[in-house]
């Protein structure tokens, strides 16, 4: 039983903590909250150099085999600057995916080029009619002569509009007709009949929704055997989710740290807000729940490779509580700001809108306690 | 990072385990799950400090030479863990885990030489004299004075919310010595024999029906001046010492996690005619479970602190604050489950010696009780309010 960083992971958070520092500020945050990719190719070209990239590939395709942990740390940092580049949806997700259910072949011609950065992936599952579901999919595949055919409308593809490569889920129709099966395929996004319409995503960075109206694939555009993709989207998404939950901690800490300080600054009737007992109680309750939400960020993260059950309860338990403990933060946050607060001047509502675009992703609060209640109680050994 | 315990940390929960198994009766057990109130009744609560001196384990915090078994923070973790997942008795907190540890860092060497086999071999049995009828949270306003005669001092006032002071044959409390210019100073801590002339115990039941707590008066009591503990006047000081000590003494998860496994089983059974088919009682199981996962991740995160000889900090707090936040949240959830069988009261004490059939199956008695007494663990020990002004003030600077 040992939860201090290790010395590797300790020089991971001083680099991530430092970068993120420099380079993030309020004016480049609101250039990016304007560009049309809605991040920095510049940036992205750093984080390969510093080897973030490759961090949760595996070493034989020329990664650096890092775990979930080791994500959690650079997201947590990510939080802290409201980082915008495409690192869920290509790293966690795209290369999570790929690595879990491709081919060698596959992953080899993939996962070498995420870990330099010159490959860019975002993964196409969720459908308007699923909600949160992630084993209802429409969208449907094809087996062709000469390979697949995909039709269906994907919605909140986290920066698709960027990636050269959307991985997309679809049940998959054999020659005997339905198969019961749901695949992964790769889907280059030049691809004739692949339709993208990007927005500006709540809180930071770029969204879109896909429409494939008969897109062809080639045979090898399925990743792996065929197989049901469903456990490894699971899988995947819980994963993401412990990632998002890192990524929240450092929202919400550093709304905690500003918060902290303007009750401190913020004088009223001849002294500090902060004098006031009713401030200092719910900043109390707001550090506490950022402990909290940290405490169960790296539950979900140390389980990340538990078995299916135990893995999921985790991540679902960490996504409802810390999205619970996000929306309290946030919004007392704006409260202890005043009117600054609910205004564009200040970067407090950034951070907030992140937080709630953070408890929206892959289901909200409710969703997370219903699930994690359905997956039954499995007494898990300490 | 590994959540997981190493061969020896296994090897060692397995002797807890199989110690455990061998020596605790289904007397003691049914005993302890019969119990409504915070501590376990003394004939059930020391035969089990009895069971673990002998064992060598009577005292897991305190340091070797004392008679603690020299074990690292991972097996103090292991060992409370495997206590509360099997159901033991509480023992005497009061002389272990809290005068103890004071005996210890300050006491003279007849005092230790005196006390601490006592303690541990469950011969004595401590009661805490801290708060007045006018010194709640504002601990430090206590009247309770020592007046020096010769060498003893007389001592006039009373204590309040004394836990067992009617099974103790000692108490450890704080007295006014002096007045000095802060209300912290002129504070002595000194041990009392409870069956010195001049002290009367008034029994206080509480809402769920049990009689734990007592009010302690003192008229003209002589004390040995030899019977306090390091200075006079410092006694706020040690006083403090022990305070964080009952805060962050807690491993308190694994027994959160039986409380709640117990009210899960009972939502799975017809006796509640399946409260868990509700989706709103399932889904508030998982809520309550979820917060005793954060809770139990920041307990291991406080002990993997300590294993390397960090300062855990205003955190025992937190601790504090969740734990007992959490442990009504449990018992709420409890009375919820149980239904229409949250309306018979059973009067008779203690529920594992009652000589009648009660009106509920056996499992639900404590729900109630414990629902309405456990509204005092937001108030003992300093209540939520004092806790989040100590995180403002030591975590948050403010």
């Amino acid at each position: 039983m040992d939860l201090d960083l290790s010395d590797e992971q300790r020089l991971l958070r001083e680099s991530a903590e430092r970068f993120v520092g420099e380079s993030y500020d309020a004016d480049h945050r609101r250039k990016m909250a304007k560009d049309p990719l809605g991040f920095s190719p510049d940036v992205w070209k750093q984080f390969a150099e510093l080897g973030w990239l490759a961090l949760p590939i595996a070493e034989e395709f020329d990664g650096l085999g890092g775990g979930a942990v080791e994500v959690g740390i650079l997201m947590e940092a990510f939080g802290r600057g409201l980082v915008s580049e495409p690192y869920l949806a290509t790293v966690v997700l795209g290369a999570g995916l790929i690595g879990k259910c491709g081919s060698v072949a596959q992953k080899q011609a993939r996962l070498p080029k995420v870990a330099d950065g010159s490959l860019k992936l975002a993964f196409a599952h969720s459908e308007r009619a699923a909600r949160f579901d992630l084993a209802k999919v429409a969208t449907t595949a094809h087996k062709t002569a000469q390979g697949w055919r995909l039709a269906g409308s994907k919605i909140a593809v986290l920066d698709g509009h960027a990636a050269d490569e959307i991985i997309v889920s679809a049940h998959v129709h054999d020659h005997q007709g339905p198969s019961g099966r749901i695949g992964l395929f790769a889907v280059a996004a030049t691809t004739p009949s692949v339709a993208i319409s990007d927005y500006e995503r709540l809180g930071g960075g770029r969204a879109c929704n896909i429409e494939l109206s008969g897109v062809e694939l080639p045979q090898d555009a399925l990743l792996g055997d065929g197989s049901d993709a469903l456990p490894a989207i699971e899988w995947a998404v819980d994963r993401a989710m412990a990632a998002l939950g890192a990524e929240a901690v450092g929202i919400m800490q550093t709304l905690l740290d500003t918060t902290l300080e303007y009750t401190n600054i913020r004088k009223q009737f001849g002294r500090p807000l902060s004098a006031n007992q009713v401030i200092r109680h719910r900043l109390a309750d707001m550090a506490m729940q950022v402990d909290e939400s940290r405490s169960m960020a790296l539950r979900a993260a140390l389980k990340a490779d538990s078995s299916p059950v135990e893995r999921a309860r985790a991540a679902s338990g960490a996504k409802a509580k810390i999205g619970k403990c996000a929306r309290f933060v946030g919004e007392q946050s704006i409260q202890l700001h005043g009117g600054m607060g609910v205004t564009e001047e200040l970067e407090v509502g950034a951070y907030f809108k992140r937080l709630v675009a953070f408890d929206t992703l892959f289901g909200g609060s409710a969703h997370h306690y219903r699930r994690h209640a359905e997956l039954g109680r499995t007494t898990v050994p300490a | 990072m590994d959540l997981s315990f190493n061969a020896e940390e296994r090897a060692f929960q397995d002797e807890v385990r199989g110690f455990i198994a061998k020596n605790l009766t289904d007397e003691m057990k049914r005993a302890t799950a019969l119990t409504p109130s915070v501590f376990s009744d003394p004939d059930i609560g020391m035969a089990w400090q009895r069971t673990l001196h002998k064992q060598g384990w009577g005292a897991p915090g305190w340091p070797v030479d004392h008679g603690g078994p020299n074990w690292t923070p991972a097996q103090r973790w292991i060992f409370e863990t495997e206590s509360a997942r099997a159901g033991v008795p509480n023992v005497n907190v009061m002389g272990v885990k809290m005068v103890g540890p004071v005996i210890i860092g300050f006491g003279s060497p007849e005092q230790k030489n005196f006390y601490l086999p006592r303690i541990l071999s469950g011969e004595d049995y401590w009661c805490q004299g801290y708060s007045e009828p006018g010194s709640g949270s504002d601990l430090s306003s206590l009247k309770t004075r020592a007046v020096r005669d010769g060498d003893d001092y007389i001592i006039n006032g009373t204590k309040i919310w004394t836990t067992h002071a009617h099974h103790a044959n000692r108490m450890f409390a704080l007295v006014r010595t002096s007045d000095g210019p802060r209300q912290q100073d002129g504070i002595s801590f000194i041990l009392i024999d409870m069956t010195t002339p001049g002290i009367t115990t008034r029994p206080i039941l509480t809402i769920g029906g049990d009689h734990e707590v007592n009010q302690v008066f003192f008229d003209d009591v002589r004390v040995p001046v030899a019977n306090r503990v390091g200075e006079e006047g410092k006694g706020w000081t040690y006083g403090k010492y022990l305070l964080e000590f009952e805060r962050g003494s807690g491993i308190a998860s694994a027994k959160l996690r039986e409380g709640l496994k117990a009210i899960t089983e009972l939502a799975e059974s017809d006796l509640t005619g399946r409260a868990i088919d509700s989706p709103d009682i399932a889904t508030r199981i998982s809520e309550v479970e979820v917060d005793i996962d954060a809770l139990e991740m920041t307990e291991l995160r406080v002990l993997s602190a300590l294993q390397t000889g960090q300062n855990p900090g205003a955190v025992s707090s937190i601790l504090k604050l969740r734990n007992s936040e959490i442990r009504q949240a449990v018992t709420r959830l409890g009375v919820d489950v149980i239904g229409h069988d949250a309306l018979a009261v059973e009067p008779m004490r203690p529920l594992y010696k009652l000589n009648h059939e009660p009106a509920t199956p056996e499992g639900m008695l404590t729900m109630v009780p414990e629902y309405l007494n456990g509204r005092a663990y937001t108030i003992f020990g300093g209540t939520s309010e004092i806790q989040r002004d100590i995180i403002a003030k030591m975590m948050l600077g403010i």
